[in-house]
């Protein structure tokens, strides 16, 4: 009597778990396909003008098209620059009109769907570390407009090289379901109430910008929630933090002036800042060759982005041993450059007195920049940019700890103390 | 806005769990490490609005205005020609020569730049160090000694000194000087030509050559010219009739 009710019981499991599974299968699959007009057969393209040309190139820098598809010393778009995630390395293709290894075969109606819908030409899933989470905002105008430039680079033979993507992350299933928990398709929409310019900064910065790629938090599966959108996240690689744009006491310019904005993003320092890691290189390729216009338009959409203050992050003070440590660490090789009182010297060296990148929360940034140095990138506002040596080459963990702790904790600055473990963690 | 919500599905939370494996994100963008500056009261006094100061970055590795440190590795800058450094940088900024901190450094300059580093570096006048010690065996004083000056032509190896000018003190526009590098440096450098993981220009000579060349051959001829000196004053050749033994993508610019 148990026993058969045991396997009655079995059986509707079994089937109930079928038809869930099924209703799951149906479910991703639609998700994956919905609202996806057919794609009209190949109209031949007409030969886009000098001016349609000219806009993809802009459009191509506005999306830093080349940050990935072009690697260090490497033909123009022909791809192969590795993006790191927490899920293997996934390798951005040859973009180049190469009918071999490129994109050579491809319609408008493809590459568009390609941006709006994450598909390949043959119909496969994207992943995306091609932000088209963001893409998809693109107009279908400034699609063709992009299309018809990419068209226009010469040919480069080239074959892609695999992603390393580990199991099961490397099958089309997985990401079908990545895909119907996060990607929605979306068009553009301008909000009635807003400015032209606004929007026009809202569109370049969410859509083509692609922005919130790293400004935003993820999940552990690397998805990314409205509610966390601009709240800072790590990179994919996880060597930089890209602080929250919502935040005042991070990267968010709600109080700024907004030309401190446009300078930020022309000329890569201003009064206020100056950018240094991932961002050196998004000023460096992207954002210095956009027009005071657009930029304006950017810094007045990034000014109004609703402020989301991270609850106050601990302040332990440091032990006394390592503040000593710290500062004689910090006279012996900072003070020449950024001064005695962290004050810094106008337009050449930041302050690290109330600097941001400094105190933020997540220390890692500072210590990668006490490591690696750097210049802030050449631009034509600032040709000349001023420098730091690479103290990874000189100092030891335990120094590097104790002259981070030091500055995250004097002049007014009350960050967390930083530990020889904390610097041994940053990639 | 997107015109959707992207706020995680409450349905079949838990068999989703259990297929679950999603892609990746994201790319390689911005960071804006946005460096609060509170308005500085007054720069430091030492710091001047020049090139030297902006070369600050590098002197700690290649010593006070690039003379070169006695830690035994990082090479001396200061005087080798311009059309040289030039095309490190680039060659740094572009991957053909691998390290990590220059890579870093050079990643997001211009070629404008990178033309007024060299310059600045080019154009320092700076006495050489005295010659260390060598302790070379005759056979290796010997050998570096063949190579630098009379190359052995029947394996195709140029002496040195007929691209590296006569006085081995380099040769205009884009051939460096080598005495006084320090040994590991040079090692380092023959050995990386000779496993692709430094390449210049094509046509890439100094990867035929250091091809050729035996590892015995290379740490003679390594230590042999750490251990020379050079007079102060001391200038690269300047261009001379004498055409380059073979033909070099970077002997030119």
């Amino acid at each position: 009597m148990k026993k058969v009710n045991l396997r009655k019981m079995a059986r509707r499991a079994g089937a109930a778990s079928m038809v869930l599974a099924l209703m799951a299968a149906s479910w991703v699959a639609w998700m994956n396909l919905r609202g996806e007009a057919p794609l009209v057969a190949g109209v031949p393209a007409m030969p886009a003008s000098s001016e349609v040309l000219r806009r993809g190139a802009y459009l191509a820098r506005a999306g830093n098209c080349m940050g990935c598809h072009t690697t260090a010393g490497g033909a123009e778009f022909a791809g192969g620059r590795g993006v790191e995630t927490p899920f293997g390395v996934v390798v951005a293709p040859n973009i180049t009109p190469d009918a071999k290894t490129g994109i050579g075969h491809w319609t408008a109606g493809e590459f568009w769907r390609s941006l709006h819908h994450g598909r390949s030409k043959d119909g496969r899933l994207l992943y995306p570390a091609f932000p088209y989470p963001s893409f998809t905002q693109v107009s279908r105008e400034d699609s063709d407009a992009l299309y018809a430039f990419l068209r226009s680079v010469p040919a480069v033979e080239k074959a892609n090289a695999p992603h390393a993507l580990r199991f099961p992350y490397s099958t089309q299933a997985a990401l079908a379901v990545w895909r119907a928990l996060y990607f929605r398709p979306g068009t553009f929409e301008s909000e009635a109430g807003q400015r032209a310019e606004w929007n026009r900064g809202k569109y370049l910065i969410q859509g083509l910008g692609h922005c919130a790629a790293c400004h935003s938090g993820r999940d552990a599966l690397g998805g990314t929630r409205l509610n966390a959108m601009f709240a800072g996240g790590l990179m994919p690689d996880a060597a930089w933090y890209a602080p929250s744009l919502a935040s005042p006491d991070e990267a968010g310019v709600q109080r700024w002036p907004r030309e401190q904005v446009v300078r930020l993003l022309k000329d890569g320092v201003s009064a206020h800042a100056s950018v240094s890691g991932p961002m050196a290189e998004v000023v460096f390729s992207s954002t210095q060759h956009l027009t005071d216009q657009d930029l304006d338009a950017m810094a007045g959409y990034l000014a109004s982005i609703p402020v989301r203050k991270a609850p106050p992050a601990e302040s332990r003070r440091a032990d006394a041993e390592v503040m000593v440590a710290g500062r004689k660490v910090y006279e012996q090789h900072c003070t020449a450059c950024h001064g005695d009182q962290g004050q810094g010297a106008s337009g050449m060296y930041p302050a690290l007195a109330g600097n941001r990148a400094v105190t933020l929360a997540l220390h890692i940034n500072v210590v990668q920049v006490i490591q690696q140095g750097g210049f802030m990138p050449t631009t034509a506002g600032n040709p000349q940019p001023f420098g730091m040596p690479p103290y990874g080459q000189l100092l030891n963990n335990d120094e590097i700890a104790a002259v981070a702790t030091f500055i995250r904790q004097s002049w007014g600055n009350s960050a967390a103390p930083v530990s020889t473990l904390d610097v041994l963690r940053v990639k | 806005m997107p015109s959707h919500s992207l706020a995680w599905p409450s349905m079949n939370t838990k068999l989703v769990f259990s297929l679950l494996f999603a892609a990746s994100l994201s790319a390689v963008a911005g960071l804006a490490s946005a460096q609060s500056t509170s308005a500085p009261s007054g720069a430091t006094a030492a710091v001047r609005d020049t090139m030297a100061q902006r070369m600050q970055a590098c002197v700690m590795c290649h010593g006070q205005e690039g003379r070169a440190t006695s830690t035994g590795y990082f090479p001396r800058i200061a005087g080798k020609p311009e059309g040289y450094l030039f095309n490190q940088l680039k060659n740094f900024r572009e991957g053909r020569r691998r390290n990590q901190a220059m890579r870093h450094l050079t990643q997001h300059m211009s070629d404008d730049f990178l033309r007024d580093i060299a310059r600045n570096f080019s154009a320092l006048d700076l006495p050489y160090p005295p010659a260390p010690a060598h302790g070379l065996s005759a056979w290796q004083q010997q050998t570096a000694e063949q190579l630098v000056f009379k190359g052995v032509p029947e394996r195709q190896i140029p002496a040195c000194a007929s691209c590296h000018g006569s006085s081995m003190a380099g040769r205009l526009p884009a051939m460096p000087g080598l005495l006084t590098l320090p040994a590991d440096y040079l090692i380092g450098q023959l050995g990386a030509w000779r496993t692709g993981l430094r390449a210049a220009a094509a046509p890439d000579c100094m990867a035929d050559i250091a091809k050729r060349l035996t590892n015995q051959e290379v740490s003679a001829v390594a230590r042999w010219l750490s251990a020379q000196s050079l007079p102060t004053g001391t200038k690269p050749e300047t261009v001379s009739a004498q055409p380059l033994p073979v033909d070099c993508g970077s002997g030119t610019e």
